[in-house]
């Protein structure tokens, strides 16, 4: 007759060879279903004496668990290879494309625009805004440069039809006008009147078109009209503002003397940059200078008393700069294949 | 300004290099826009003396020269050039030159026949394009000179982009002045001697409008000899400049122009009648000028005339008729002071400038007439020949301009500059700039010599001192000033979360120009009374845009030709329509209205093409949704409209409160089929503050008790509006329903043709308790009676 040993091992490899659960349940009627060998075992012992029982159960209880863990080992093992084949079938290809819309994105020009608010906004320059059919007055007169000055050569104006007075501005710097009058109305009677620190982008036009020169391009006006406010400001700001805008250290701002009629004494700003592909040549960046006493004066601000500066930034030339791009009309083309890359 | 480089150096004797000297010029505020070389680098290049020219035993084009370079012997040179030819002098490349593109010269067998060197044409040392033949030199050329020195090849040509405030530099002394200013280094300028007059020769000068011509001097040089031979130097200055010679009286008044910058004009004498005068037009006069154009002269117009005519533009450009040919021999030579503000715009008025015109309305050194004229007068007696005869000056003291003195508080110059220079410097540089100036305690007052126009107050001199003593000395610190907050409305997004919201919509941005075509504003606005531009850069840019609408149709039609089909672009700018109620203020001009607009245009699939997903081109609904979505959290109504561009059944005014705010719906098939687009893109275009106003966030509580949730489907006339049932249904509801929403629409079987069946959500939540059953059927026959009784609905079951 086989002994428990037997049995037992019997029973785990008959287990083990079942292939599924059903197969597992009827191997383990033959062990320990109702008169499975291991239950007769059991039964057999009911003829024997409480002494006897004790000493032959014992084993028979040890053949019965270890039984009972093979069978559970078993069955954990094959819910395990279920599972398995169950999340192999359900297995998707991850590389195929997701689902759903792209996102669009914004104009490189006003993208630049929005960072150099966010950089003048950091030092507390506001925004300001102003119309762009502009009157000759702001556009030209307040800003000491009278009919017949012969800067007005240096801006090719385009006038509206039948309004003559009335032309599309050619800069932004009339906001300076149009800020400075509203801010000296609001603040008529402080004992001080708070600084003007603003920066007006925007649109303006002149009468030119090539690949450098668009008859629609943008400005950033600055402004800063207080207490004590220096050039050496000036160069300070501009200089921070474009390591900042630039994001490097590695870049040289140089002012050079020049002459706009707004502004006395007035620069131009070039940048050198140290590194990169624009290295070692100067590009001329911006205009800038101290705010004309006459342009303080037509603003409301007595000059005696208030300095300024302002500046002109053009933000096509620092995008086109600041993403390799080389002709400016690519900005105004609409041309999808372009613009969709400044994501 | 355009000038050689070593004409400066014989005027201004500095230690600096061609590099130094541009980036001198450059930092005073004369920038050097273009410094190029006069000609290429190349060696061993000298004058030769071409002795003998035979035919070449083997070639019939080339010729066997004897040339004498200066060397012991004359050298054999085989030569292709058809104007070579015996005692002519011209370039030679010597063996062993190094000639430009990276010819070298070596002795060579041409056909069997020794050559030992190369003569040149003028391309061949990059001189010029010209290649017709050698480039013949003058006989007196010294032989065996390089020719390097001998045509003076080591110079450059300067190109000074000026500023209209520094019209003293406008002459090669100016820049020398100015130069000796910045270093320091002496000034040499040619001394000038007044001619004693030889002849008693004159004619009277008379200014008849004396404020717009304060001075003019007039003489008469007789017998001169127009078509004499300017000397090389001169011609080179000249044509160096940018010039072109003519012949040598005007080349001499131009010459003189060029290096004391008063623009002259010498007139011949003999056509000349009477008088000279400086004075107005008269209605009716008109004038042939040199460029061969014929003005009709208004009152406006300052002239030059005799007794007989009118002989030019004063300060602008001479006449055709009373200028000097080659045979004139007696000239009449002007030097006067035109008033700037008389010249100014005049040139651009016509359409051209002058150089005279350029220089006279930014200003002409009114200290310098009679010098000029010493000056040309002496270059035309030893060129030209002839007698001068005695100066006529005509001055009109109380016109002249009057140099007033500027205070410069020394105190205020580190106040504006943010840097103290210091007396001593200040002093220093008014003085090199030759700047009268007398000193009272800290303050100067400063006298501006007569050649300069841009000091008139005291920030002037500031710009000055700080220009001479160098921009790049004054520090750039961080700026100093209070530290307050910015507004930062939160009620109110930014334009820029608006972009982005767009952005994130799979909208991309564009900037299309401000001006239009007139017929997109007649196409998509049924403007036809738009704002015309005066002076448009094409037609097709002719009048200001009142809606984005035309500009994102024409991005449509250019993405769709580079087969682009799904386009979604927005722009965020300004239109542009006459009002007659807009008033002049702070932010606006009379009789314009610019508001800011923000417009998007979809066209093609609704999404890119992708696996598991079927396509659908983008519609109406797909549009509203975006709208929807910009303008949240405010609730935008869409009432059923027309509009120009739109497709009238499918047009929409898009109502915020109850304010219109916009338009939005699918482009007019008659735009689609004549802009030639696929198929019919959707848009909407809205006012810019409609997508900026959101206003602070408005919080009710939830309720703590269960919502209950009825569906009810409605049949009714397939034309009744949704929103019309829904705001019917809202009114009528009792208070415990909190939300009515349609959720389906079904047209077709089961329901008559004329008909829709609309599905509804009625939401109902009580604050306060638990709803009853009772009380919710209640409400839900209440909705359902009023449709039926308002709208002829017929419940669905």
């Amino acid at each position: 007759m086989e002994n428990l040993d037997q049995i037992v091992a019997r029973a785990q490899a008959e287990f083990l060879a079942a292939a599924d659960a059903a197969q597992l349940e009827q191997a383990k009627a033959r062990y320990l279903g109702k008169s499975g060998c291991i239950s007769e075992l059991f039964k057999a012992l009911g003829k024997l004496s409480a002494e006897d029982k004790k000493s032959a159960g014992a084993p028979i209880n040890q053949a019965k668990q270890t039984v009972e863990a093979a069978l559970e080992a078993r069955r954990e093992a094959l819910k395990a290879a279920q599972l398995e084949a169950q999340l192999a079938a359900e297995a998707l290809d991850v590389t195929l494309p997701g689902r759903g819309n792209p996102q669009g994105g914004l104009h490189p020009v006003t993208r630049t625009l929005e960072r150099i608010e966010a950089l003048f906004r950091s030092i507390g320059f506001d925004v300001a805004d102003g119309p762009e059919i502009e009157t000759d007055w702001h556009n030209f007169t307040a800003l000491n440069t009278p009919e017949k000055h012969p800067a007005r050569s240096m801006h090719d104006t385009f006038y509206i039809e039948n309004a003559p007075e009335v032309l599309l501005r050619t800069h932004t710097s009339p906001v300076q006008i149009r800020y400075m009058q509203a801010h000296v109305e609001r603040h008529r009677g402080a004992a001080v009147m708070p600084p003007i620190r603003i920066i007006a982008p925007g649109r303006v036009y002149r009468v030119d078109s090539d690949a450098t020169h668009s008859p629609m391009f943008h400005q950033v006006e600055g402004l800063w009209v207080g207490e004590g406010v220096s050039f050496a400001d000036l160069k300070g700001v501009v200089a921070d503002f474009l390591r900042s805008f630039f994001e490097t250290d590695e870049l040289s701002v140089r002012f050079r003397p020049s002459f706009f009629p707004f502004t006395e004494p007035s620069a131009e700003i070039d940048v050198g940059f140290i590194s990169g592909a624009l290295k070692g040549r100067w590009l001329e960046i911006a205009g800038c200078g101290m705010v004309h006493p006459n342009v303080l004066r037509h603003g409301g601000v007595d000059p005696e008393r208030y300095t300024g500066f302002a500046f002109g930034f053009g933000p096509d030339r620092l995008a086109m700069l600041r993403y390799g791009v080389n002709d400016l009309r690519l900005f105004f083309e609409g041309d999808l294949r372009f613009l969709s890359q400044f994501r | 300004m355009k000038f050689n480089e070593h004409w400066l150096r014989t005027l201004v004797d500095i230690g600096l290099d061609t590099a130094q000297l541009g980036e001198l010029l450059t930092m005073a505020g004369l920038e050097v826009e273009q410094c190029d070389a006069v000609a290429p680098p190349f060696s061993k290049v000298v004058v030769a003396h071409v002795l003998s020219v035979d035919r070449h035993p083997d070639a019939d084009k080339l010729r066997l020269c004897m040339v004498d370079t200066g060397g012991a012997v004359p050298l054999p040179i085989v030569c292709g050039a058809p104007n070579v030819a015996p005692g002519m002098k011209v370039p030679c490349a010597l063996v062993g030159a190094e000639l430009p593109g990276g010819l070298s010269i070596k002795t060579a067998r041409v056909r069997g026949v020794e050559s030992s060197g190369m003569l040149c044409s003028a391309r061949e040392l990059g001189l010029s394009d010209d290649h017709a033949g050698l480039l013949a030199l003058p006989d007196d050329a010294p032989v065996g000179t390089d020719i390097r020195d001998h045509l003076d090849l080591d110079d450059h040509v300067l190109l000074l982009k000026l500023t209209p405030n520094r019209a003293d530099c406008l002459s090669v002394a100016g820049i020398a002045r100015e130069v000796a200013a910045l270093t320091g280094a002496a000034l040499r300028l040619p001394a000038i001697a007044e001619p004693p007059a030889a002849n008693e020769r004159t004619r009277e000068i008379v200014l008849d409008a004396p404020a717009a011509c304060p001075r003019f001097c007039g003489r008469i040089i007789a017998g001169v000899r127009a078509d004499a031979p300017i000397p090389g130097w001169m011609r080179q200055r000249i044509e160096r400049a940018g010039l072109r010679c003519i012949n040598a009286v005007v080349d001499i008044t131009n010459y003189v122009m060029l290096e004391l910058g008063q623009p002259m004009h010498a007139y011949d004498d003999t056509k000349l009648s009477g008088a000279m005068h400086a004075r107005y037009a008269r209605g009716g006069e008109s004038l042939t000028l040199l460029n061969g154009e014929t003005l009709m002269l208004d009152g406006e117009a300052l002239v030059i005339a005799d007794d007989a005519r009118v002989l030019g533009l004063a300060g602008i450009m001479g006449g055709e008729g009373s200028g000097v040919q080659d045979a004139t021999t007696d000239i009449f030579l002007e030097a006067a002071f035109f008033a700037p503000d008389v010249i100014a715009g005049k040139a651009r008025g016509l359409g051209f400038s002058s150089d005279a015109s350029h220089r006279f309305e930014r200003g002409v050194d009114f200290g310098n007439t009679r010098n000029a004229m010493a000056r040309a007068t002496e270059l035309l007696l030893a060129i030209c020949g002839g007698s001068a005869g005695p100066v006529v000056d005509a001055i009109s003291a109380a016109d002249m301009p009057q140099r007033a003195p500027v205070r410069l508080r020394s105190a205020r110059a580190a106040h504006v500059l943010g840097i103290d220079v210091g007396s001593a410097e200040i002093a220093r540089i008014f003085s090199a700039l030759g700047f009268n100036f007398e000193l009272a305690q800290d303050d100067f007052i400063v006298t501006a010599p007569s050649f300069r126009f841009d000091i008139q107050i005291e920030e002037d001199l500031i710009e000055e001192i700080v220009r001479v003593h160098g921009y790049d000395k004054v520090p750039a610190p961080p700026p100093r000033g209070p530290l307050t907050m910015l507004p930062l409305g939160e009620a109110r997004r930014t334009p820029w979360q608006v972009r982005r919201r767009l952005a994130a919509c799979d909208y991309q941005e564009v900037v299309n120009f401000s001006f239009v075509e007139a017929g997109w504003e007649h196409d998509f606005c049924g403007n036809d009374a738009p704002i015309v531009l005066a002076n448009p850069i094409a037609s097709q840019m002719g009048v200001m845009r009142s809606s984005l609408i035309g500009g994102l149709v024409a991005n449509l039609a250019t993405n769709l030709k580079r087969q682009i089909e799904r386009v979604r672009v927005f722009e965020v700018g300004r239109c542009f329509a006459h009002d007659a109620q807009a008033a002049a203020g702070h932010h606006a001009v009379e009789g314009f209205a610019q508001p800011l607009r923000i417009a998007a245009l979809a066209a093609g699939p609704a999404s890119p093409e992708q696996w598991g997903a079927a396509t659908r081109n983008v519609d109406f609904y797909d549009l509203k949704a975006d709208l929807e979505g910009l303008l949240a959290p405010r609730a935008a109504r869409f009432e059923a409209a027309t509009h120009p561009a739109l497709h009238p059944g499918r047009c929409a005014a898009v109502m915020v409160g109850s304010k219109r705010v916009g338009v939005a719906g699918e482009l007019h098939p008659r735009w689609t089929q004549k802009y030639e687009l696929d198929a019919s893109p959707v848009l909407f275009e809205v006012d810019l503050d409609a997508a900026l106003e959101v206003g602070l966030p408005d919080y009710v509580e939830p309720s703590r008790f269960p919502a209950v949730v009825r569906d009810i489907a409605l049949v009714v006339a397939g034309n009744l509006p949704v929103q019309t049932l829904l705001d019917g249904l809202r009114k009528a509801a009792p208070g415990i329903v909190r939300g009515l929403e349609v959720f389906d629409v079904y047209q077709g079987k089961g329901i008559e043709p004329d008909r829709k069946s609309l599905a509804i959500r009625v939401v109902m939540q009580d604050t306060q308790r638990t709803l009853a059953d009772d009380e919710v059927e209640a409400a839900r026959s209440r909705l359902i009676r009023f449709a039926e009784q308002e709208y002829s609905a017929r419940l669905r079951t």
